[in-house]
């Protein structure tokens, strides 16, 4: 081509489904990519928890040992430990290969909505209905939490660890951002319960959903709102919000069996991907490339920007005898 | 010398083993000092003689004599025998000792010469040198060696039978490929240390021609791993000061590097330089003379020159610095390598190699530099505008805080207002007709309250319609006038001080003078607690006010002080005792967390010291999507050192004895304690059914956040007046409205009308149950179901009385702590039920839950929650909790229903208040 280009090129969205897993675990609570983005964990209401292959759909392990439906799940960043959290008020840190509990903790007083190891899992931390956050270590012996942090007012919804801080939704319509290298704890009021929370890859900013279907973008430091995102619908279910791989794109899933994709600047819709007809329980974008992870039901599908050379619609995985 | 085969008898044992100990038998005496001997086989005393050299025996029990004695034997010529005498042997001299296992000459089974592996006997050639020593002719062994026969070994011989070369290694021939790979790998790990023809092999393979297929390679020698143990106390790789080097004299001495590098840059150093010099012998160099037989003298004072040092990071120029950047390759290539050495300052040990990629080092940035005139701590203090308020309150504000701030470090700032000066804040006329408790209340606590006295109004609304708390409340009423003509007046003479002073004596005196304050001994503050002395005689003066003693504040001062010193405290005694009236009513900072025991009897909550900015300025705020600093609140937060120490990163607080957010104990006695008792079963009932009760309080979902009966008249009235009407407006208007926007809400997509219906019957009538109880239980009832019991009964029943017209409506007066000092009539229907109990199982007139339900629920969920804080009640919406939310996804399960009740279920638990039982 002889004349420039005009504009950078469009990231790709990832709207060809590449895969469908059919979990065979019940509802699927939450799909989660591990630190690499190569495997999945699904969350699954039969209080299994499993491990699955990306890019073959396959079965690679199942977690039992929950005494109730799976809510969340977290993978450390060596891939070496697992974690997860469960109405059965436990927290169970999990080894990868061997599939055994390595650690369950106890002390919720609720069902914990969600989980998350911290930058290098040292430290488990996890959000219940109760209202509180625990932090649990990893490396002691010990049992008990090392701080709770209870100055939520309602349940604890929604839980991200970036390097040095701690962000958490509440029910009680206020995200929480812990600062534990300053010392403070940031309190922005968004008045509607909040169902997911993230930060943003470069770690300026924050996402935030709420049940009054909008998803809003705050700037971590002031927060101040940046943008929102509206059109979707989300009024009474916890689902998932999350940010592309390079926050381009901001996404949400929706009541309404779709997942919205938004551009992160301009606000404005640009992919409504259609699911399925049930609710989009949970989303997981991969952490470098452009592939999502959608959970409907009792499937995990697997979008992607360009369609696989080998298609193959839907992947029935045999699966083991739980 | 030790034998290492498994079984245990060839093991070498010392010593004589100690005698098995018996089970039962006595302990036996030690054997003492003089008869622990040493005795060898033979029964000798072994005296250790030579005990450093391993211990022998001479002569006949250490003497010199024999079994017989000292008897010098007889000569006896060897003369004859000269010829049959043969030569001895070092053995013939020896004993059996020396030849036994432990002896010098140990006579058993070794491998031989020929036999053993490639190491030297130490032993030998130390002998061997002796014996060249002592030989008559020194140095005659030189010779021996010289032309001593290179005697390989015989695993040596059997190699080389098998094909073996040396310098290859052993194993199985390769393929090429394979064996390039290993010599990278050896000469890798192993440095300079493998072959140099092998790497320049390699390197001419890796550039070379072609190799045919089936040509095979030996693989590399391998360099054995050096064992020798680490027997002294330096660090790994340290070698010390060579003293040879140190003493060799010459000018290149004169600079000692203690971290030469690696073994060629010390040659260079040491060897080479001095190749042509000749060496002298003795002493020489740094501090020594110059002895007169010396000619050259040029090198006496030591003088280090600059060039011993590196000027230059990494390493220097491979070569002679001929070549630059344009130098051929394997300049290229040895520089690389070299400046990867030299990068690492010091020797790389042995076994040892750089790591070829960096560790990852993590940025850790200094937390941000303080401005010079920080303060470390802050408080946060009521947002109060100035413009909205009289000039006199805001003095009083200002000067309240610059001076109590060191007896009462943390401010609820609003809470500390008495209620005349709050009427005033609030700009409203003094007492024209009755006013109302809601007056005092946020919003949320006003919306609490109305939600709490509508269904008592719906109770009420028969024949008990003139209850007692009206004559209560005109009694009140009257104390609340002459309260109310005290601050008009105290607001005309507010802007001089002295009179100002008087007048707070005055009302600290019929404050304390009252029979309320009389019946508080045991929980009053103690404001001045640090200074012991400071508080004996605020007690003092504490205790003439509530004498009615007039002039109780010049009788409490200690007259020894100066008049400033005494005006001071004047001024202070009187401020405190205003401020800790007694139940003096703050607000909403009693409201706390009900996360403590319930059952323990202590006077003060813990509370969080920095409280939450307004809630409504943030909705607005929200509403208008000004999001920023409006909705921001930022808190002190100290995490725990363990946590901080798990990320990584440094304590903020370093010694800061507590976790979490800064606590402070504030008083638990308070109206509002008991007001959240009553308020909690209605808190935590559902929405009314649509079309059933209409008047029944609108509860709204918590999931709906706009656009509600209650906001639209949030909006429409200014948030610090008209309270009352508003209050009125919401007992009777915006009920069913509230309920009408609520059921679709909740539960918008899924849930059928007809399972709202249910549940919410199951508890529509709770909260009226509860309140008949809170306001028509006699004190004694009260007793059961308070946790406090030192509380005076007179107090339990103004507080009583202040639920009662918190349930009765807006016809009493804000004044709820000073005046209400009637004790009310018990007007006791309901037998004294627990709240609890009444909440599980509800008696009242509605409909109750069905048992069969509660119990599953409570079976599948295990140990209740721990209910929330009240101040959380206050802002919080009732409605479904996540739990509720999280078990709408099971969308398609079909227990729906029963989940949804779980959810409704135990947010009931949720919103029961912590501090009663």
């Amino acid at each position: 081509m002889s004349f420039p280009q005009p504009k950078p090129e469009v990231p790709q969205l990832p709207q060809n489904l590449l895969r469908t897993i059919d979990c065979q675990q019940g509802a699927v609570r939450a799909v989660r990519f591990n630190a690499d983005g190569n495997y999945l964990l699904s969350c699954g209401s039969d209080k299994s928890l499993k491990l699955w292959s990306v890019s073959r759909g396959t079965l690679l392990k199942t977690y039992s040992g929950h005494g109730y439906e799976v809510l969340d799940a977290d993978g450390s960043y060596d891939n070496s430990q697992l974690c997860s959290c469960s109405s059965d008020k436990t927290v169970i840190l999990w080894d990868v290969a061997t599939g055994q509990v390595t650690r369950k903790l106890r002390g919720h007083a609720g069902k914990v909505n969600c989980v998350q190891f911290n930058e290098e899992a040292t430290v488990i931390l996890s959000g219940s209905i109760d209202g509180t956050v625990r932090c649990w270590d990893t490396r002691s012996r010990k049992f008990d939490p090392i701080q709770i942090l209870d100055e939520a007012q309602d349940g604890v919804s929604s839980l991200k660890v970036s390097e040095h801080e701690l962000l958490t939704g509440s029910v009680d319509g206020r995200v929480r951002r812990y600062d534990l290298r300053m010392g403070q704890l940031h309190v922005d009021f968004i008045n509607s319960p909040i169902t997911c929370v993230c930060f943003s890859a470069d770690g300026q900013c924050t996402l935030t959903s709420s049940l009054d279907s909008t998803v809003r973008l705050l700037d971590k430091s002031t927060g101040e709102m940046l943008g929102e995102y509206t059109g979707h619908k989300m009024k009474g279910y916890k689902l998932d919000c999350c940010l592309s791989s390079k926050d381009t794109h901001v996404l949400s899933c929706s009541e309404d069996g779709h997942v919205y994709c938004w551009d992160l600047v301009e606000g404005s819709l640009m992919l409504k991907l259609p699911v399925g007809k049930a609710v989009v329980q949970s989303l997981s974008f991969h952490p470098s490339e452009t592939r999502l992870l959608t959970a409907m039901e009792g499937r995990v599908q697997v979008w992607g920007a360009e369609p696989e050379e080998t298609e193959e619609e839907v992947v029935v995985v045999q699966q083991e005898k739980a | 010398m030790a034998s290492d085969s498994d079984s245990d008898g060839d093991f070498v044992t010392f010593g004589t083993p100690l005698e098995p100990l018996e089970e039962d038998e006595p302990l036996r005496k030690p054997v003492p000092l003089y008869e622990q001997t040493v005795k060898d086989e033979k029964g000798r005393y072994q005296r250790f003689h030579g005990a450093f050299t391993g211990g022998f025996s001479a002569g006949y029990f250490n003497t010199v004599g024999t079994k017989e004695g000292w008897t010098p034997a007889t000569f006896v010529s060897s003369r004859q025998q000269k010829a049959g005498r043969q030569n001895a042997r070092p053995e013939d001299f020896m004993d059996e000792e020396d030849l036994g296992d432990h002896g010098i000459a140990p006579r058993q089974i070794t491998t031989t010469a020929d036999f053993a592996s490639g190491r030297k006997d130490v032993i030998r050639d130390k002998a061997r040198a002796i014996t060249s020593l002592s030989a008559p002719i020194p140095g005659d062994t030189v010779l021996e060696d010289l032309v001593a026969p290179a005697r390989s070994s015989m695993g040596v011989e059997l190699l080389r039978k098998m094909g073996w070369k040396d310098g290859q290694g052993v194993g199985p021939r390769v393929k090429r490929r394979l064996c390039k790979q290993r010599a990278d790998s050896a000469t890798r790990a192993f440095g300079s240390a493998s072959p140099p023809n092998g790497s320049s092999e390699s390197q001419d393979e890796e550039d070379g021609e072609f190799v045919p297929e089936n040509v095979t390679f030996a693989p590399k020698d391998v360099t054995p791993i050096d064992f020798t143990p680490k027997v002294d106390l330096h660090g790994l790789g340290y070698r010390g000061l060579n003293p040879l080097a140190a003493l060799r004299g010459g000018p290149g001495a004169g600079h000692i590097n203690l971290f030469t590098m690696d073994s060629d840059r010390t040659n260079s150093l040491f060897g080479e330089d001095r190749k042509g010099q000749r060496r002298r012998g003795g002493v020489a160099g740094q501090g020594f003379g110059v002895g007169a037989m010396e000619d050259d003298d040029e090198d006496i004072y030591h003088r280090d020159i600059m060039s011993n040092y590196d000027t230059v990071l990494g390493g220097e120029e491979p070569g002679n610095g001929l070549y630059g950047w344009t130098a051929p390759q394997q300049y290229n290539r040895k520089k690389k390598d070299h400046s990867k050495d030299a990068a690492y300052l010091g020797k790389i040990l042995e076994g040892f190699t750089l790591a070829s990629d960096k560790l990852e080092t993590k940025t850790i940035f200094p937390p941000p530099n303080l401005p010079r005139d920080f303060r470390p701590v802050h408080y946060f203090r009521p947002v109060v505008d100035l413009s909205s308020v009289s000039p006199m309150v805001a003095q009083a504000l200002q000067t309240s805080r610059g001076h109590m701030a060191q007896e009462e470090p943390s401010k609820g700032g609003r809470h500390q207002l008495d209620s005349a000066q709050r009427r005033e804040l609030l700009g409203e006329a003094t007492l024209q007709g009755p006013s109302s408790v809601f007056d005092l209340l946020k919003v949320e606590d006003r919306e609490r309250l109305s939600s709490l006295r509508r269904p008592s109004s719906d109770t009420s609304s028969g024949p008990r319609q003139p209850t007692p708390g009206e004559a209560r409340a005109a009694v009140v009423a009257a104390g609340v006038a002459a309260a109310a003509a005290r601050a008009s007046a105290q607001k005309a003479l507010s802007s001089r001080f002295a009179p100002h002073a008087e007048q707070q004596q005055q009302e600290a005196l019929s404050v304390w003078s009252g029979p309320t304050a009389q019946a508080q001994t045991g929980q009053t503050f103690k404001p001045f607690e640090r200074t012991p002395h400071k508080q004996a005689r605020y007690d003092l003066y504490i205790d003439q006010l509530k004498q009615g003693d007039r002039d109780a504040l010049e009788l409490s001062l200690d007259p020894t002080m100066t008049e400033w010193e005494r005006g001071r405290e004047r001024d202070e005694f009187v401020r405190a005792a205003l401020l800790y009236k007694p139940s003096s009513s703050s607000l909403s900072c009693r409201f706390t967390r009900g996360k403590q025991d319930d059952g323990v009897e202590a006077d003060t909550v813990e509370v969080t010291r920095d409280q939450e900015n307004d809630v409504d300025d943030k909705q607005a705020a929200v509403k208008m999507k000004m999001f920023g600093k409006l909705t921001r609140d930022t808190f002190e937060w100290h995490p725990d050192n363990l946590l901080c120490k798990r990320f990584n990163i440094p304590d903020p607080y370093p010694g800061s004895g507590f976790v979490g957010m800064p606590k402070v104990k504030r008083d638990k006695f308070s109206v509002f304690n008991f007001l959240t008792v009553s308020e909690s079963p209605t808190a935590s009932a559902s929405p009314a059914p649509q079309g059933v009760k209409p008047s029944e309080p609108g509860k709204r979902s918590r999931w709906d956040v706009s656009g509600q009966a209650g906001d639209k008249e949030r909006k429409e009235k200014d948030p610090v007046s008209e309270f009352l009407s508003v209050a009125r407006i919401e007992a009777s208007g915006s009920g069913p409205e509230a309920s009408t926007t609520d059921g679709p809400t909740t539960d918008p997509t899924v849930e059928p009308d007809t399972e709202q219906k249910e549940e919410e019957e199951e508890e529509e009538s709770r909260p009226s149950m509860d309140l008949f109880k809170a306001i028509f239980a006699s004190s004694s009832d009260e007793k059961s179901s308070s946790s406090s019991e030192g509380e005076s009964e007179e107090e339990e029943e103004k507080e009583e009385g202040v639920r009662s017209k918190a349930g009765t409506g807006p016809q009493i007066s804000n004044q709820l702590n000073v005046n209400t000092t009637q004790p009310a009539p018990p007007v006791s229907t309901t037998p004294s039920q627990h709240p609890d109990i009444l909440f599980k199982t509800p008696s009242g007139p509605a409909a109750a839950p069905p048992p069969r339900d509660q119990e599953m629920e409570e079976e599948e969920f295990g140990p209740r929650l721990p209910p929330p804080s009240s101040t959380l009640t206050a802002e919080r919406r009732p409605s479904p909790t996540p739990s509720a939310k999280d078990d709408k996804h099971k969308k398609k399960c079909k227990e729906k229903h029963k989940a949804k009740k779980h959810g409704k279920h135990k947010k009931d638990k949720k919103v029961r208040p912590g501090k009663t039982t």
